[in-house]
């Protein structure tokens, strides 16, 4: 010990005092769920849908596009749980399969416009001048519209599938994480730590990715997590009008078209993808709500 | 107040020219060529030969440079001459005047919906904070918000077919011909949307009321000697409902979306049935025409709540 340089010896002790990093994001979750209870519900509940989603080939007990003539609209027993449709299709596993549709759209298309909104919003921020009014024009025009509304223009425009939903969604929500996060950088930007890197000669991008863009995340995080849940309800509407996801079996495609016809007779039919589709948005609404006020200092200590 | 009015009104005019271009752009320049998509049909493989594509492009003014033809289009828009829907072979005017109605008698009644439920109960949780009542209400409004609307719609519909044997009506009557049978079939329809947008208003309505009876003039009024009821309902709920006009102007312009999926599920031959009829059959003049005027009624419901706001708080005007 002795021989060794003093820089080394007064390195050790902290380093064995300060807790490996997975603990301390333990030890905050753990805070996080006991603090929210409703957050807590949240996360729960996201997890049992995602854990469905993922493994739904496995778990779902039938194929969901079996069709079976002899038992067709079949109510809830212990063969059929959920029971069948009008076509004879399990509807237990018709509903675990839908979980895939709205939990992929749900998170790639909130993490396609966080990513293009961040990029969008700091760039505007940092340059400000023609590039910034341009894309804020075109951004006001773009929030004009009401969301669903935009959306079916969009699927209209680009013909209706999977792909083109995601697509859709992602135009549709660029704009809101575009103003927030161009908001925060326009005073992150006037920070002095800011202008110390410019002062050292930093490049531009450097500054912007670097130096602004981590410190907009707690904002960033707050809308994208609040979005998901109304990203998840327009492509179930979508799909419901019949403009969304058609070839997929997706919750809200579950309740449209001659559906309508039979589940006044046959509630089941539509009663479980419903209530899982209302249960998936529930959680990530509530957990969006609980991120905010854990994240937002300003509701820091309000109730 | 006049300053504020020319002001508002003359920032309207640039947005409302900027959401003409997105939409041209997005329904006319992103899909190609239009022409083939509607000859197509909704799954594109429709026969059609050459000429009729030709003549039909020729028709719809395709061969134009694109600035040409969207400053015809918005010239059209103005005279409110929209073309002719494809798919029905008639003016897309005529079908808006004919379905708009419909549409407002929904909005309507939502709107009285809406406040009728969501405003007195944000008042009730407000006065009863932190009790089981304040939780449950508070309970609701989040799983309004949860409950897609067209869910909700197919709840109310299960709900009347099994306890009352209501059925959504085969025809539609309008209020002024027969009020008793207009409010029968729309009442409804209008529930249904009401409860799943009152979330929104129910808890600002919480909120706000809140924050107002923290201010000092509340305490000045309970401190001499007022019976609580009038702290309330005269010192507090006035002033808090001044932000509340606003959120519940905002929910007219989302209530216009619910609009077409409440009609769809309820079979209301209203303006959002007939986009999602013109959505189904890819019809790209009109759904252009109708999502162009679904936009403007948001953005005049916008405005017009930005100026109720200014003529409600002077603050306002001098910003």
């Amino acid at each position: 010990m002795a021989r060794q340089p003093e820089g080394t010896i007064l390195q050790q002790p902290l380093r064995a005092q300060a807790p490996a990093r997975w603990r301390i994001y333990l030890r905050a979750f753990s805070r996080f769920m006991r603090t929210k209870p409703l957050g807590a519900i949240g996360v729960v509940l996201i997890v049992m849908f995602v854990l469905l989603a993922v493994t739904a080939p496995s778990v779902s007990p039938r194929d969901p596009a079996e069709i079976n003539a002899y038992n067709i609209l079949a109510s809830p027993t212990g063969e059929h749980l959920f029971g069948t449709d009008m076509l004879g299709r399990d509807m237990l596993s018709r509903t675990i399969w839908g979980s895939r549709v709205s939990i992929f759209v749900g998170l790639v298309s909130m993490l396609g416009a966080s990513i293009v909104g961040a990029i969008l919003g700091v760039t505007s921020a940092y340059f400000v001048g023609k590039f910034d009014l341009i894309v804020q024009r075109f951004i006001d025009a773009l929030t004009a519209f009401p969301s669903l509304l935009l959306a079916m223009a969009l699927v209209a425009a680009f013909g209706s599938s999977f792909y083109n939903v995601i697509a859709a969604l992602v135009i549709v929500f660029t704009p809101r994480i575009t103003r927030v996060v161009r908001s925060v950088a326009l005073s992150i930007k006037e920070m002095p730590y800011v202008e110390s890197s410019r002062a050292i000669g930093a490049a531009d991008l450097r500054i912007m990715f670097r130096h602004i863009l981590p410190n907009t995340f707690a904002s960033l995080i707050i809308v994208s997590s609040g979005l998901i849940g109304s990203a998840i309800v327009i492509e179930a509407s979508l799909s419901f009008l019949g403009v969304g996801t058609t070839n997929l079996v997706s919750w809200g495609g579950l309740l449209s078209g001659e559906v309508m016809q039979f589940f006044t007779a046959a509630p089941w039919i539509v009663l479980f993808p419903g209530v899982a589709l209302t249960l998936l948005v529930f959680g990530v609404n509530v957990l969006g709500d609980a991120l905010r006020d854990v994240l937002d200092p300003r509701l820091r200590g309000r109730n | 107040m006049r300053k504020y009015v020319i002001r508002r009104v003359l920032l309207f005019i640039p947005t409302l020219v900027g959401v003409s271009i997105v939409i041209f752009i997005i329904l006319r320049v992103i899909p190609g060529d239009i022409a083939s998509i509607i000859l197509g049909g909704p799954s594109g493989e429709g026969a059609y030969s050459l000429e009729e594509l030709e003549a039909l492009r020729e028709q719809l003014g395709l061969n134009r440079p694109i600035v040409v033809q969207y400053l015809d289009w918005a010239w059209g828009v103005i005279r409110g001459d929209l073309g002719d829907s494809y798919l029905l072979s008639r003016p897309i005017s005529d079908e808006w005047r004919r379905q708009f109605p419909v549409t407002l008698q929904l909005a309507f009644f939502t709107a009285l919906v809406v406040s009728a439920i969501a405003i007195p109960i944000g008042i009730l949780a407000a006065i009863k904070r932190d009790t089981w009542l304040d939780v449950v209400l508070r309970g609701w409004a989040i799983l309004g918000l949860a409950a897609p609307t067209f869910f909700v719609a197919i709840l109310f519909i299960l709900g009347l077919s099994l306890y009352f044997r209501w059925l959504p009506p085969v025809g539609f009557v309008n209020m002024w011909d027969d009020p008793a049978t207009s409010f029968q079939q729309l009442i409804f329809p209008a529930i249904a949307l009401g409860f799943s947008s009152n979330g929104l208003l129910l808890r600002m309505t919480r909120t706000q009321l809140l924050e107002v009876m923290g201010e000092d003039y509340v305490r000045t009024a309970r401190a001499k000697g007022l019976a609580e009821r009038i702290v309330i309902w005269r010192h507090a709920v006035r002033n808090a409902l001044l932000p509340i006009v606003t959120i519940g102007g905002f929910q007219i312009g989302g209530l216009l979306s619910g609009t077409i999926v409440i009609e769809t599920v309820f079979n209301i031959p209203g303006v959002g049935l007939g986009l999602v009829r013109g959505l189904n059959a890819r019809d790209l003049p009109l759904i252009q025409a109708y999502i162009l005027y679904f936009a403007a009624m948001a953005l005049a419901v916008n405005l017009i709540v930005d100026l109720t706001y200014a003529w409600l708080d002077p603050r306002i005007r001098y910003n």
